[in-house]
C-alpha cells in the first residue's frame, strides 16, 4: 500500500523530529504537528487514483501518517455530502450542503477518522494500551476500535457525561474511569497519566498523528464537490483541532494541485454557554480567555481549547467569522435539520447549524455561495436534550380500533385548526 | 509558608531531572523568579519574550486553572499545590 514519508515538526521553533509518541516540542514546549515532503508526493497522488479505491478514508493514505506496515481494515469516512435545498430555503442558502459525520463508521462521529490514524501508530509505536481524555465521542471511538484491533481501552471521562455516551463506551469492554470535574480537569489528568504510563494517549502523546485524521473531511468535501473547494466552511469547535486541519486539507490541496486556488471562508460555530475561541474572535483579541463551560452541547465543552490559537488564527487569515448560540437554539437546531433533511444530529451539530444561521442572517455567508455544514455526531447519542420536546405526544395512546384513530384525527384535526384560527386572531 | 511546584516530565531533563520544587513564593511572578534561579535552562520555557507566561504552558494551583484565580494576581496560599501542564488538549468534537 502506498504510504508517504513524514515526521513531526514543531508548529513554532520547527525543530523536527523523528516519528515517535511525543506531542510537545523539547525545545519550546509548543505543539508538534505531522509534516510531510509534498514535492515527492506531488508526483505519487492524482485525483484518479483517489477515485478508483474504496470509498473510506484510507483512498486519501499518501496524504496521512500512516506506518508502512499499517493495513487499515475499518471502512471509516468517506461520510455523504448531500445538498440541503429545504434548510437551504429556511435559513436562507441556495447552496447549501450538509457534510454528514453522524454516520461516520464505526462509532457515528468524525472521532473515527482521528482514532483510525492515532491507533495505526499505536500499533507501530508498540503501545498495548491505548487510552484518551473525551466528552463521549471519542471515547466511543477509542473503545470500538481498540477492540477491533485487539488494544486494551482505558477511557478518561467528567462524570456528568450522558448516559448513551458512557454506556456506547462500556459496551466494547474498555475500562471507563469517570472524573469529578470538567474536560478540563480530565484533560490535565491525563496529561500527567501519560507521563507516567507507557499507554498510547490518543489525543495526548499521539495527537499529531491523530489530528491529522481530520483532514479527511476536508479531502472527501473537495472530492465530493467535484474537486472543487466550497465559498464556506461551517465547522463546530471545542479544541479548535477540526477547522485548522480542514484547513490544512484545502492547503495540500492546492499545494499538490488537485483543485485549483481558491479562497475559502472558515466559520467557527460554538455554543454560548462554552464559547473561549468565538468570543475571541468577536472582540477581535488574539488572546483566549478560558472558560468554565455550561452548556447542554457537552461535546464542545472545552473551556480551555488547546488548539483555541491556531483556530482564531485559521478564521481570521480567511475572512471567516465565529458565532455562538443558546442552548434552546442548539435544540431548535437539531429539530430543524432532522424536520428539513432528515439527519439526525447530536448537541454539536445544533450548534452548527444554528449558528450557519445566524452567520447567514449576519450577511456574513450570502445566499448564493456554496456553503458546506459539518455535522459531526448523531442525535441518537443525546436524545436525554429533547425529551422534553415530545412528552406530550408520547404519552398518547388509543385502542386498536379503526373508530377510535378517526376520533383521535379529528381531535388532532380541531386542534390544529383552533392552533391555525389563534395564529390567524394574532395576526 | 511554602508551596510545591511539579515538574512534567517534558521539562525535567531542564532540572536534572527533578520532579518536583518546594518554595516560599508568595505569587506567579515569584515562582517564576525562584524557577528561573535554581534552574536557569528553564527560563526561556515558562515566559516569553515579553515576559508573559508562555501560550502553551497551563498552570494550575489544587486542581484549579490560575488564570480563573486572577492569574499573575493571586497570592499563593500555604500548602498550595502547582502544576505546570503543556497545553495539548482535545478530544472533544
Amino acid at each position: 500500500m502506498g504510504t508517504s514519508t513524514y515526521q513531526l515538526r514543531c508548529r513554532e521553533c520547527g525543530k523536527t523530529y523523528a516519528n515517535q509518541p511525543r506531542s510537545i516540542c523539547e525545545s519550546c514546549f509548543s505543539p508538534l504537528e505531522v509534516t510531510y515532503d509534498y514535492d515527492s508526493l506531488r508526483a505519487h497522488v492524482s485525483r484518479d487514483a483517489f477515485a478508483s479505491r474504496a470509498p473510506n478514508m484510507w483512498r486519501y493514505r499518501e496524504l496521512l501518517p500512516l506506518p508502512a506496515e499499517s493495513q487499515p481494515s475499518l471502512p471509516v469516512g468517506f461520510t455523504p455530502l448531500t445538498s440541503a435545498p429545504r434548510l437551504g430555503e429556511k435559513i436562507g442558502s441556495r447552496r447549501l450542503f450538509i457534510k454528514n459525520d453522524a454516520v461516520c463508521l464505526p462509532t457515528l462521529s468524525f472521532k473515527d477518522r482521528v482514532v483510525a490514524v492515532a491507533l495505526a501508530n499505536a500499533r507501530s509505536f508498540g503501545f498495548e494500551v491505548v487510552a484518551c481524555s473525551s466528552t463521549g465521542n471519542l471515547a466511543n471511538s477509542v473503545a470500538a476500535q481498540a477492540a477491533r484491533e485487539g488494544f486494551k481501552a482505558w477511557i478518561f471521562i467528567p462524570s456528568d457525561l450522558e448516559p448513551a455516551k458512557i454506556l456506547g463506551t462500556q459496551v466494547y469492554g474498555a475500562e471507563v474511569v469517570r472524573i469529578n470535574g470538567s474536560y478540563d480537569h480530565v484533560n490535565r489528568l491525563c496529561s500527567q497519566i501519560a507521563d507516567e504510563h507507557r499507554w498510547g494517549f490518543v489525543n495526548v502523546n499521539l495527537r499529531p498523528y491523530y489530528a491529522e485524521g481530520s483532514k479527511t473531511v476536508g479531502y472527501e468535501i473537495a472530492e465530493q464537490l467535484g474537486w472543487r473547494l466550497p465559498d464556506n466552511v461551517v465547522v463546530p469547535m471545542a479544541g479548535g483541532s477540526l477547522i485548522t486541519k480542514i484547513k490544512k486539507a484545502f492547503d495540500e490541496l492546492i499545494l499538490l494541485k488537485l483543485v485549483d486556488p481558491k479562497p475559502v471562508k472558515f466559520f467557527g460555530a460554538q455554543a454560548a454557554g462554552c464559547s473561549p475561541i468565538s468570543t475571541a474572535i468577536k472582540q477581535y483579541s488574539s488572546e483566549i480567555e478560558p472558560q468554565r463551560p455550561k452548556t447542554i452541547a457537552r461535546s464542545l465543552a472545552i473551556g480551555n481549547p488547546a488548539d483555541g490559537h491556531y483556530a482564531l488564527q485559521a478564521i481570521n487569515k480567511s475572512g471567516g467569522w465565529a458565532e455562538d448560540i443558546t442552548d434552546t437554539e442548539v435544540v431548535e437546531s437539531i429539530q430543524l435539520l432532522a424536520e428539513s433533511e432528515g439527519v439526525f444530529t447530536e448537541t454539536a451539530g445544533g450548534v452548527t447549524v444554528g449558528t450557519a444561521r445566524k452567520l447567514i442572517h449576519q450577511d456574513r455567508i450570502l445566499p448564493d455561495e456554496t456553503t458546506v455544514i459539518c455535522v459531526t455526531g448523531n442525535g441518537l447519542k443525546t436524545t436525554d436534550v429533547l425529551v422534553d420536546k415530545y412528552r406530550s405526544s408520547s404519552e398518547t395512546a388509543i385502542a386498536p380500533k379503526l373508530a377510535e384513530f378517526e376520533a383521535y384525527l379529528a381531535s388532532k384535526a380541531s386542534l390544529s385548526s383552533a392552533v391555525t384560527e389563534t395564529a390567524a386572531v394574532g395576526r | 509558608m511554602s508551596i510545591t511546584v511539579q515538574i512534567p516530565t517534558a521539562l525535567r531533563r531542564l532540572t536534572a531531572g527533578t520532579p518536583s520544587v518546594v518554595c516560599s513564593a508568595t505569587n506567579l511572578s515569584e515562582l517564576f523568579s525562584h524557577l528561573d534561579s535554581q534552574f536557569p535552562d528553564l527560563k526561556p520555557h515558562l515566559r516569553d519574550e515579553a515576559g508573559e507566561t508562555r501560550r502553551f504552558l497551563n498552570i494550575y494551583v489544587n486542581e484549579e486553572d490560575i488564570r480563573f484565580l486572577g492569574g499573575a494576581a493571586y497570592s499563593f496560599q500555604d500548602g498550595d499545590e502547582v502544576l505546570l501542564v503543556p497545553s495539548i488538549a482535545g478530544g472533544a468534537e
